[in-house]
């Protein structure tokens, strides 16, 4: 099931929304028990939603998505749908709103099947800290799909959906999609609307989407992105022409091969993006190794940074207003209560490791200190990007690992996203899309990274390498 | 009350006040008082999850304007988090600013001529309000909390003075000038029984010459009053605490009214740590120079300048004038005023009719313009109306609205002629020939019989001095 195929054959009423939403639900019908994609599903709204996408159409609306069936993120508020971040803390909460994300999509005339399982408050890299249980990877369902968005990644490379929208906030998008060999797309800081989407670190969070291709992917990102008077930290400025730039081609492009981000990646990592840096060559590109040795930061100053944001973020689930409450004698206790049973372990753990850092005596020596980092991190692209147009690079240090493997050391599971977190830091773009295979045939995915708004270039480089695999 | 010679107290007021904003801060939610509660609410001021703020460009508008009129610079700011559990803060962080407010470093003068530095005035939002039930109305202790989060996100200004202030009198009378200027920038209402402005005072005591003692905070100072009351009594307290050996403790303490003493809320050692961090979910403000000079220039005139420029109508004024100047300018009825005076009515009269009969909101008075007010107390000056007379006009016009002769004739109140009074007199003499006996043998008690005798027969027309001064003629005849 391919969107564009899909939204070409319903707007032309060759076949129908309707019809197209049911071979999804079948799909997941068939598979969702196994692999815990989907924490919510709504068949009846969905082939409701679908039947009025037809009733569209035969008015003679064109739309960019007709009748595609699309999985969303479980921390993408849709009014009256169950919306939990894979928390139980917000168990039962249906927010009263649509995310900016979710209502695009729904005038685009995609169909949303239900909310896809993730990582709680997309605080991992495995899909296995959701209070709902781990997803599998559809390729392999004893490994993980990655995470955080592991349910939209799954769901895509199950085939319940041609395209997913995921979240990406250290590589929660990137991770996943090369895990299971997908496209997927960390857009500049701003570029796509964060409202609706539940807040995990407001500085690094951004939506992006999920496809089996460069062209599916391009076209979901021109329909959710493009600024949003809702939120004031979007660019102001329309969605940009991502499509009609897809063949544009590597020719004369300048494309720094980066040691930092394959350092310490498997040998077959490193070896497939050797071979996408000798595909992009053929194509035209100039390589260039670089080394910007600010990378190697990134980790420790986004494990100040974003459980810090995290910290003060997640104070409002305190049981007072929505979600879970565990009553106590007072207010406080309650809070505690809520908190202590609301929770998991992973998030506990970053909620006071922010608090921590931004304690009165320790916020110099870390919180500030991260940031300055993050200043240094953002100079140092701008350095390289001086020099180069592209950057390539690893998305993860490895295909997709076994289910439990990383769960028992938080560090080992921070390492997983060591090659995503620095785009992340600075506020720029990247993707990973999926190159070559490794371990058991599974799919490695090489990191393209781009300045801030150069999602065109890296859309249409992706190509490149996806034209150069046969796809 | 004063200390004793050779201490004194040191105060720096805080003061929060609500922004006249037809919305909140950073929603579209209706900024109101006293609506049905949580009706005006949604994601944003409810903190939902996924929701995002959006700041309200007419709140920094009246910020700037709370600044400018302060002497303070508006400077680039950004937006903090202030992160701290409250079950009315329902983000359980308040957005405020920290170290780049959007105003600092201006000052205030007092009308006795003492200046107090304003070291800030920033921009944060309201928290929703609790009601605690059972124990002491407080939240510990509480059986159950309501909260109405229809504050929630109301835009708010604070306004930190220098510990310039060394009375509490010159503390009220700095919260006093401040509100005057809260309304004549048209910021705030300046309401305290509603609490859309609310001050907190820092009060220590020290020996002159010696460095500040250690500081206690006084919330819940719901009155001018209140205030005055309150610093007085914290310094006393502070005073005796040191006089006997004690130390005092820094702690934020709540004032009582009814019982007229403070008491410890919170010590330092049980402080909150506020985490402060840069908002992420807010760019920086920057309001560029020209959008700065337009508030500037969009400013009235401050109640000083008002005071001087009323004040100046009057030869050589009593204290009891400037007080109704006073009064005149807190009312902002200024303009009736002038009004008034430029239509010929004497200065004194027209201030002392403004400070007496135009007290209350200007939307309680929709029918009565500066012209008809002018135009009534021309004929209260030229005689046609009596001052009772011009009062009841007055009253009438802020009601019905209409031309003062008119409303004037419709109440029947015509000029009576000349004698005319006098013959009633003779006849209400006639009529109850004990009682005017009595009043001839010394019973002033009752001329307030014949006065009401007159009223009654001329419904109110009559002038109460001259009918006076008629009686006290007849008397003796």
């Amino acid at each position: 099931m391919n969107a564009i195929k899909v939204a070409g054959s319903v707007g032309s009423g060759a076949t129908s929304a309707v019809e197209v939403v049911a071979e999804s639900l079948e799909r997941i019908a068939a598979r969702n028990e196994e692999l815990n994609v989907f924490v919510h599903l709504d068949p009846e709204g969905a082939l409701a939603a679908a039947a009025r996408v037809d009733e569209r159409v035969a008015a003679g609306e064109r739309l960019p998505l007709a009748g595609v069936p699309v999985a969303l993120k479980d921390n993408l508020c849709v009014r009256g749908q169950p919306t939990t971040a894979g928390s139980r803390i917000l168990a039962g909460w249906r927010p009263p709103y649509d995310a900016t994300v979710v209502a695009r999509l729904a005038v685009a005339g995609a169909v949303a099947l239900g909310k896809a399982n993730m990582d709680e408050f997309a605080m991992g890299s495995s899909t296995e800290t959701s209070a709902y249980g781990p997803t599998r990877n559809p390729l392999d369902p004893t490994r993980v799909p990655g995470g955080s968005s592991g349910g939209s990644a799954a769901a895509v490379a199950a085939g319940m959906a041609p395209i997913a929208l995921g979240s990406d906030t250290g590589g929660s998008i990137r991770q996943p999609a090369a895990l299971c060999g997908l496209v997927g797309v960390k857009p500049t800081y701003g570029l796509v609307s964060r409202y609706g989407l539940i807040a995990f670190a407001s500085s690094l969070d951004q939506i992006g989407p999920f496809a089996a291709t460069v062209a599916e992917a391009a076209l979901v990102l021109e329909v959710i992105a493009g600024h949003d008077p809702l939120d004031t930290t979007s660019l102001a400025e329309p969605a940009p022409e991502l499509s009609t730039h897809l063949d544009d081609g590597v020719a004369g492009r300048r494309v720094g091969l980066c040691r930092e981000l394959v350092e310490g990646a498997d040998p077959e990592v490193v070896a497939a993006v050797a071979r996408a840096a000798e595909a992009l060559a053929r194509a035209g590109a100039t390589i260039e190794e670089v080394s910007i040795p600010e990378l190697k930061l990134g980790l420790s100053a986004y494990y100040l940074i974003a459980p810090a944001e995290a910290s003060s973020n997640l104070a409002r689930y305190d049981g007072v207003r929505y979600g879970l409450r565990v009553e106590g004698p007072d207010v406080e206790a309650m809070n505690v209560a809520t908190r202590t049973v609301g929770f998991g372990d992973e998030v506990k753990r970053r909620v006071m490791l922010g608090t921590y850092a931004l304690s009165a005596g320790y916020y110099d020596a870390y919180y500030g200190q991260a940031l300055k980092v993050r200043t240094r991190m953002i100079e140092a692209f701008a350095r390289a990007y001086a020099r180069v147009d592209t950057l390539l690079g690893a998305t993860a240090p490895s295909v997709a690992f076994a289910l439990g493997a990383k769960t028992q050391d938080p560090l080992a599971m921070y390492l997983s996203d060591v090659f995503t977190i620095p785009t992340n830091l600075a506020g720029e773009a990247a993707l990973s899309v999926p190159f070559g295979t490794g371990e058991a045939g599974l799919p490695i995915g090489v990191q393209l990274l781009g300045p801030a708004r150069s999602e065109a270039g890296l859309l249409a480089a992706a190509r490149v390498l996806e034209a150069e695999e046969g796809r | 009350m004063s200390l004793p010679e050779g201490w004194e107290m040191v105060v720096g007021l805080e003061v929060h006040t609500e922004l006249l904003t037809r919305t909140k801060l950073f929603c579209g939610c209706a900024n109101a008082f006293g609506a049905e509660p949580n009706t005006q609410t949604c994601p944003v001021c409810l903190g939902l999850p996924g929701s995002l703020p959006v700041l309200n460009r007419r709140a920094v508008e009246l910020a700037m304007a709370i600044g400018l009129a302060l002497h303070a610079t508006v400077s680039p700011s950004t937006f903090h988090r202030k992160n701290y559990f409250y079950p009315d803060m329902p983000k359980d962080f308040q957005i405020s600013q920290y170290d780049r407010p959007i105003n600092a470093g201006g000052y205030l003068d007092l009308p006795d001529g003492s200046r107090v530095g304003v070291e800030r005035a920033h921009l944060e939002e309201d928290t929703g309000k609790s009601t605690h039930l059972g124990g002491t109305g407080r939240i510990h202790g509480a059986e159950r909390s309501l909260v109405d989060y229809n504050r929630s996100g109301v835009p708010l200004v604070e306004i930190v003075s220098a510990p310039d202030i060394r009375s509490a009198a010159q503390a009220r009378a700095y919260a006093a000038e401040l509100r005057g200027i809260l309304i004549a920038s048209g910021a705030s209402d300046g309401r305290m029984e509603e609490g859309s402005m609310r001050i907190d005072a820092n009060v220590s005591v020290h020996r002159v010459g010696e460095p500040f003692g250690t500081r206690c905070e006084m919330k819940n100072l719901n009155s001018l009053r209140s205030l005055q009351r309150a610093i007085d009594y914290e310094a006393e307290r502070q005073y005796a605490l040191v006089a006997s050996g004690g130390v005092v403790r820094q702690e934020t303490r709540h004032w009582d009214e009814d019982r007229g003493v403070t008491s410890t809320m919170r010590s330092k050692e049980e402080a909150d740590d506020y985490r402060y961090f840069q908002e992420p979910d807010l760019v920086d403000l920057a309001p560029e120079a020209a959008w700065v000079e337009t508030v500037r220039a969009g400013l009235g005139p401050m109640p000083a300048e008002r005071r001087a420029r009323l004040a100046a109508l009057l030869e050589d004024p009593t204290e009891a004038q400037l007080d109704a100047v006073g009064t005149v300018v807190d009312l902002g009825v200024d303009g009736f005023v002038e009004a008034a005076v430029a239509a010929g009515v004497e200065a004194d009269r027209a201030i002392a009719r403004a400070a007496n009969e135009l007290a209350g909101e200007a939307h309680e008075r929709p029918g009565l313009s500066e012209q008809s007010f002018a135009a009534t107390l021309r004929l209260e000056q030229s005689g046609d109306l009596s001052a009772t007379q011009a009062k009841t006009v007055l009253s009438t016009l802020a009601l019905a609205g209409g031309d003062p002769a008119t409303v004037a004739r419709e109440l029947g109140f015509e000029r009576m002629a000349s004698g005319e009074l006098e013959g009633l007199l003779e006849r209400l003499v006639g009529e109850h020939p004990d009682e005017w006996r009595r009043y001839d043998e010394g019973d002033d008690k009752l001329a307030q019989f014949f006065t009401g005798q007159v009223m009654r027969a001329t419904r109110g027309q009559a002038d109460g001095k001259a009918v006076l001064e008629v009686l006290r003629a007849r008397r003796g005849r």
